[in-house]
């Protein structure tokens, strides 16, 4: 086991395959925080633009579609995020570990 | 028209206060006549997580049952079960209550709400999974002094526990004069025993089945409200919107921002606590350890995500609802206004009416009433109910195991326990919780609770979350630096709150505007703070322990990345 760890370790394709993974576990937190500070600031600094009208004669406000667009917005980058960690990334974290008990 | 005006007005404002600070309060209600659907439909829920409790304790062996079912959760029960955890009735009945009184501003609210799982799930929860056995410590610690930070870890988790817990007992005990017609000391002792039967003999077994049925029964019984309300409108959202600006008093308003945020700092103070803190919280981080792997714990996470988020569009629905179908029958749901014994009447010459009966958190139950009639409001009652008794029993077990696995298995025996003397001190703790939480219900009954959710959640994002996140995925980290900081954080948490007006006016009785400190949320200072302190700590420690702790990052990044030797499913 230790022997295991320590040829993985010295493997520069994990080092490279870490810091591509955290990467992309950062590039995809940055855009959800942005989507809900966005949105935030909007609330804060923009009140009246999200109350505007979605068309003439309407009474459904474009900060509706917006906010619920967040939460739709939300659950799909997890989504994306889960797909993606449980297939490529399982699957090269899997192919390093064999490669090491070789 | 104008009478309409008048009561929406009024349920606004008995709403909007307690709402907005923590989405949780439920205020002091009035006791209402006994509802026995209600209480006989609660029965069923009893009678048959009981039941599922027995077939639990028979699979709750070791300390390892107790605290993780043996780590054979699916992800997808999981992802219910987590959800369960976090759709409290304070969520359901809070924010449709928000959105009854203002519309829009529940919808931002209620987004704040789930921003954090992101978070969990792109940073945290493969960690969790691959490093942890049974509790949060046991990630946090992993490569640094056992005692000094599982001490700190469980103290945070029980002060974190604790403020929750008396947030749900009090909310648990208002809600059952209004739902069950019956006194408020019942509501302690029935939540008190029951959740300490499903944790005693059922462990996280049973807590995590109880979570997962009561979450499809609020998801089923919310879907079946929003559908009922989209079907009286042709399934055209702007057609009941319009309906709604048409009867409510605020017209228009209710559909862009309004009074909720105050000022930018305040509202990304908030955002950051609730972003955050749901990364901290203990009941939640302790429900990684349940799947067998870090593939499922994704999983989890992603069910949970999508559960809750749905959730919330139907809370927005739901709301929208209440208010057409409320307004329009103001002698059903409404108090008259009283004057002199007679009910006022308006310059209009129509009767005017005061608040919604029970409060404006009931916008939900009395709307099922309006849709499903008597047998649909004692569901809905009954599942408002059982959802506090669920996330009571998920905090107590969490609190259960800081105490058993950290402070005693590991820190006052350090590791040398067999896992049945751990699961007795597991036991013997969840009847001290569960008594003390009786005791704190009781206690706090007619005190305003109103902001101790969100400080639960202001703790955990400074003291729980920048702990976890530094000695996960900063190299430098040490043991003085995250045991310092943390407490920096926790404390800076709890002194700031109590400066802010929702504890220093609202519960200090002290006079209007004196609070010192002018933010709604202490989280953007107490988190920067603690991560700041973490990071200042650790770089100045020199010691050798330091030294150590910071050669073992290798081998803990090793764990943490590839899954290699992190704790299995035990096998059931």
């Amino acid at each position: 086991m230790q022997d295991v760890l320590a040829r993985i370790d010295a493997n520069p394709k994990f080092h490279e395959f870490c810091s591509r993974r955290s990467r992309y576990s950062i590039i995809m937190t940055i855009i959800s925080a942005a989507a809900y500070y966005g949105f935030i600031l909007l609330v804060a600094f923009q009140g009246p633009w999200l109350g505007t009208k979605l068309g003439a004669g309407m009474t459904t406000s474009i900060g509706v579609p917006l906010g619920v667009g967040v939460i739709v917005f939300t659950i799909i980058l997890t989504w994306i995020y889960v797909r993606r960690a449980n297939s490529e990334f399982d699957e090269t974290n899997a192919a390093l570990i064999e490669e090491a008990q070789k | 028209m104008k009478m309409k005006h008048t009561l929406a007005a009024l349920a606004a404002l008995a709403v909007a206060g307690g709402a907005l600070a923590a989405g949780a309060d439920l205020g002091q209600a009035q006791k209402q006549a006994t509802n026995w659907t209600a209480i006989v439909m609660f029965g069923i829920f009893v009678f048959a997580t009981l039941w599922i409790t027995k077939w639990a304790a028979s699979k709750t062996k070791t300390a390892a049952d107790f605290y993780t079912a043996g780590g054979g959760i699916t992800g997808f029960q999981n992802g219910l079960a987590i959800a369960g955890d976090y759709m409290s009735a304070a969520s359901f009945l809070g924010i449709s209550g928000l959105v009854f009184a203002n519309g829009f501003d529940g919808l931002i609210f209620s987004i704040g709400w789930l921003v954090g799982w992101p978070v969990i799930t792109f940073l945290m929860a493969e960690r969790l999974r691959n490093l942890g056995k049974f509790t949060f410590a046991d990630v946090a610690s992993y490569r640094f002094a056992q005692t000094p930070v599982r001490t700190f870890a469980a103290i945070s988790t029980l002060v974190v526990v604790a403020f929750y817990m008396i947030a749900q007992m009090v909310g648990a005990g208002q809600l059952i004069k209004i739902l069950f017609g019956m006194d408020y000391l019942y509501a302690e002792i029935l939540v008190g025993t029951i959740m300490m039967m499903y944790v005693l003999f059922g462990g996280m077994t049973a807590t995590t089945w109880v979570q997962i049925i009561k979450a499809c029964m609020l998801l089923g019984g919310a879907t079946f409200m929003a559908v009922a309300v989209l079907l009286q409108f042709g399934f055209s959202p702007e057609a009941l919107f319009t309906k709604a600006v048409e009867v409510h008093s605020k017209k228009d308003a209710i559909m862009a921002p309004g009074a909720l945020i105050k000022d930018p700092v305040s509202a990304i103070s908030v955002g950051m606590a609730l972003m955050f803190g749901t990364a901290g919280l203990p009941h939640i981080l302790m429900r990684f350890f349940t799947v067998p792997n870090a593939k499922e714990a994704r999983k989890s996470v992603a069910w949970a995500t999508t559960w809750i988020g749905y959730f919330y569009i139907l809370t927005f629905i739901i709301g929208f609802g209440a208010i057409v179908n409320l307004i329009a029958d103001p002698a059903a749901f409404f108090v008259p206004k009283m004057v002199d014994g007679v009910q006022a009447i308006g310059a209009d010459g129509k009767p005017v009416w005061d608040g919604l009966k029970g409060g404006g958190n009931m916008a939900a139950v009395h709307l099922s009433k309006a849709v499903g009639g008597d047998l649909f409001l004692g569901f809905i009652s009954a599942v408002a109910f059982a959802t506090i008794l669920a996330v009571v029993a998920g905090l107590t077990l969490s609190g259960a195991s800081a105490v058993s696995h950290d402070l005693y298995a590991s820190v006052w025996r350090h590791g040398n326990v067999d896992s049945a003397t751990e699961l007795r001190v597991s036991k013997i703790t969840t009847v001290g919780l569960g008594i003390l939480a009786v005791v704190l219900g009781i206690a706090f009954e007619k005190e305003n609770v109103a902001y101790m959710v969100m400080l639960a959640f202001v703790i955990a994002c400074s003291g729980n979350f920048p702990v976890l996140f530094m000695s996960v995925l900063w190299k430098n980290c040490t043991t003085r630096g995250v045991v310092v900081g943390g407490t920096v954080g926790l404390i800076l948490a709890v002194v700031l709150t109590i400066g802010s007006a929702s504890v220093w006016e609202a519960v200090l009785k002290n006079p209007k505007g004196s609070a010192w400190f002018p933010y709604n949320s202490a989280a953007i200072f107490s988190m920067s703070a603690a991560f700041f302190t973490i990071w200042l700590v650790s770089i100045l420690d020199n010691s050798a322990q330091a030294q150590k702790e910071r050669a073992l990052f290798p081998a803990q990044k090793l764990r943490s990345e590839t899954g290699l030797g992190a704790a299995g499913a035990s096998g059931h």
